[in-house]
């Protein structure tokens, strides 16, 4: 789960990290009414969960209170690839004398967390890294001992030679990791850490991507999410607990397991067709979430064509034949529907969805074929 | 021959009484793997179908029966500290079905067990199967059939879609196993490929990616470099949407977008044959078997 900039400051801030004070504003009126109070200039910031807002137009630097105004009125309702802007943060501006570069990340190769920091901050830090990898300093944590401090100062001296700012940015790095790993992040950037001009650091920017499997047991982090900034259709999926990514083709996909579900899409897209989503129904057997499944892919007006890919394992198969005759009578399908089954109950499933007039396949490239010939409006292969 | 498990496997079944682990209890004994006990805490000194024991500690468990292998069907609060518990009590084959452990629990969990010199295999993977002699996990023993190809593979359904293709065209398997698709793994492609490599009943391997990471262009590396044996590689998520970014950290510390494309150039430049489709995978291990 992605975090909004200005939540990832506010748990910057619960650690001790120094953020410019500011506040989020759903309203050009809300945002006058915070530039006034905190001064100017300020900074309005788009808050949508993507990379680029800057590039879009969604950041902009204002003098006046008025400014504020108006650059929140053009900001708000913006979109910025596909999302629509719901709310700016309006920061004090900070006088930036250098930008460096802090993250923490959940390594693979490792199999630890990993912090990466460089004096080369700001937007451009990938080029840095892949042009210049030297100036970038990659530290593993142990995590039975957690950040040393001699880890922390380690990187404090390699950002900066001044020794009152390099043990600030020690602190920071301390503050950053405990952050980190109160809100159970798989990953914790500051960038750009700022040196001000009275040689001060402060996080000018924050992000947070929390762990999925963290947000059970931490309800106070769950409760951030913020269902206005996804698409429905997804949020919807998450509540059926079904995982779902919608695209832009028009074959409806109904598949278990994430891989199956990629290699089907792959499919798909070998015949010619064009995949109207990623929707994994998971591995347990339940009727129930081949109904939600079916209501999802329906709504969408893109779908020309429903086809299931279903490899019975701990899933039965007879469970999603009941969960196809349940959907279809509660909504008659207005679209074809192509149904590829295998595995666990097979015999029974061919049997209710046989009774219910539902023909089905067990062989996957057939299914696929005749479902891309049926979204291009042709006859059943 | 095979890898990891056979019929010397001897099985402990963490979260034996839950609604999983009973339910792929079973499944295993009728496959014919030896499952030796299992653990429920609380319901030590009771039976599982009559005739297995139940402990409430691995501690007790391994003590009594000797086991050399365990699988964890544990809900994810608590898998971190049921694989900690196995390696402690001497499992040297840790395998961890459960879904959802927050990859921090496994940053901890990893050098411990390494300490401990046990294998895992998972988190969040669907374990393995040596065809005919023993089954550890959820991969149904019926698309199986005993053969000289080696399976190793990120996801669950996928292999098993592939493994029933393979059956249905009489390409028999030495050991399948599923590594999982989580950020940290107990045991990787490379971990896999090694074993295969030096097991005399393989003689082929077919290996399924996925999208994201590196951890495929890594195992074509080491094909390249340390494999004698064919290997034939298939990569799902061709036509995935190019993922959320995960900030600017996940491009820097990797140095790639972790793209089907790229994955497959890797293959390539190994020499390995590349599956287009799943059903590919008959044709091009086919021509490798001779």
């Amino acid at each position: 789960m992605d975090l909004h900039e200005y939540q990832a400051k506010e748990l910057l801030q619960a650690a001790g990290v120094p953020v410019p004070p500011g506040r989020i504003a759903h309203t050009p009126d809300e945002a006058e009414a915070i530039a006034t109070e905190y001064g100017v200039p300020v900074m309005v910031k788009a808050q949508v969960h993507t990379g680029g807002r800057g590039k879009a137009g969604g950041v902009k630097y204002c003098k006046t209170a008025g400014d504020a105004r108006e650059k929140a009125q053009a900001i708000l309702g913006m979109d910025i690839k596909g999302l629509t802007v719901e709310k700016v943060l309006v920061t004090v501006a900070a006088d930036i004398a250098s930008e460096a570069y802090v993250g923490i990340i959940v390594d693979r190769a490792t199999k630890k967390a990993v912090f990466m920091v460089s004096a080369a901050g700001g937007i451009d830090i990938e080029e840095v890294a892949a042009s210049t990898p030297e100036k970038i300093l990659y530290l593993p944590v142990d995590p039975r001992f957690g950040l040393l401090s001699f880890e922390a100062l380690r990187m404090g001296f390699f950002l900066y030679s001044d020794a009152k700012l390099a043990r600030s940015a020690a602190k920071i790095m301390q503050q950053l990791y405990s952050a980190f790993i109160a809100a159970g992040c798989s990953l914790a950037e500051i960038n750009p850490l700022v040196v001000t001009p009275t040689n001060e650091l402060m996080a000018v920017d924050g992000k947070m991507v929390i762990d999925d499997n963290e947000l059970d047991r931490r309800p106070d982090i769950a409760a951030l999410r913020d269902e206005s900034s996804e698409a429905p259709s997804e949020v919807d999926a998450r509540k059926a607990n079904l995982t779902f990514i919608k695209l832009d083709g028009d074959v409806g996909c109904v598949v278990n397991g994430a891989g199956l579900a990629m290699a089907t899409m792959d499919l798909v897209k070998f015949y010619g067709g064009e995949p109207a989503n990623f929707l994994d129904i998971g591995g347990s057997s339940n009727p129930e979430k081949v109904v939600n499944a079916l209501r999802i892919i329906t709504a969408d007006p893109n779908v020309k064509c429903i086809l299931f890919n279903i490899f019975g394992g701990i899933t039965r198969t007879d469970d999603v034949a009941n969960g196809i005759v349940t959907a279809t009578k509660q909504n008659p399908l207005t679209v074809p529907i192509v149904i590829r089954l295998t595995g666990t109950n097979e015999e029974i499933a061919m049997e209710i969805l046989k009774a219910n007039g539902f023909s089905a396949s067990s062989d996957m490239d057939e299914a696929v074929q005749r479902a891309v010939a049926l979204s291009k409006g042709g006859a059943a292969a | 021959m095979s890898i990891f498990i056979d019929k010397n496997t001897t099985l402990l079944v963490q979260g034996i009484t839950g609604r999983d682990g009973s339910f792929h209890s079973k499944q295993m004994i009728e496959y014919g793997t030896n499952v030796v006990g299992g653990v429920t805490p609380g319901k030590g000194g009771q039976q599982f179908e009559g005739t297995v024991p139940i402990f409430d500690t691995m501690h007790a468990a391994v003590e009594a029966t000797g086991a050399n292998t365990s699988v964890i069907y544990v809900p994810p609060p608590f898998a971190a500290d049921a694989i900690m518990e196995a390696a402690a009590a001497g499992i040297k084959l840790i395998v961890c079905i459960t879904e959802g452990v927050p990859v921090l629990d496994m940053t901890r969990v990893y050098p411990f067990v390494k300490e401990h010199g046990a294998r895992l295999l998972g988190p969040n993977c669907p374990g393995l199967i040596t065809p005919g002699a023993s089954k550890v996990g959820i991969i149904p023993g019926r698309i199986c059939t005993p053969g000289n190809v080696g399976i190793v593979s990120r996801s669950g359904t996928l292999t098993y879609e592939i493994v029933h293709q393979l059956t249905r065209a009489g390409i028999g398997q030495s050991t399948c196993v599923g590594i999982g698709g989580d950020p940290i793994n107990g045991t990787n492609f490379i971990d896999c490929l090694a074993a295969f490599e030096a097991d005399p009943n393989t003689k082929a391997i077919a290996m399924m990616g996925e999208i994201g990471g590196t951890d495929e262009q890594e195992a074509a590396t080491f094909i390249k470099e340390n494999m004698t044996k064919p290997v034939v590689g298939f990569i799902a998520g061709q036509t995935a949407p190019p993922g959320r970014r995960m900030g600017h950290a996940g491009a820097i510390i990797s140095g790639s977008s972790g793209t089907a494309a790229e994955k497959i150039e890797a293959f390539k430049a190994a020499g390995m044959g590349v599956a287009q489709r799943p059903v590919d995978f008959v044709e091009l291990i086919s021509a490798r078997l001779g």
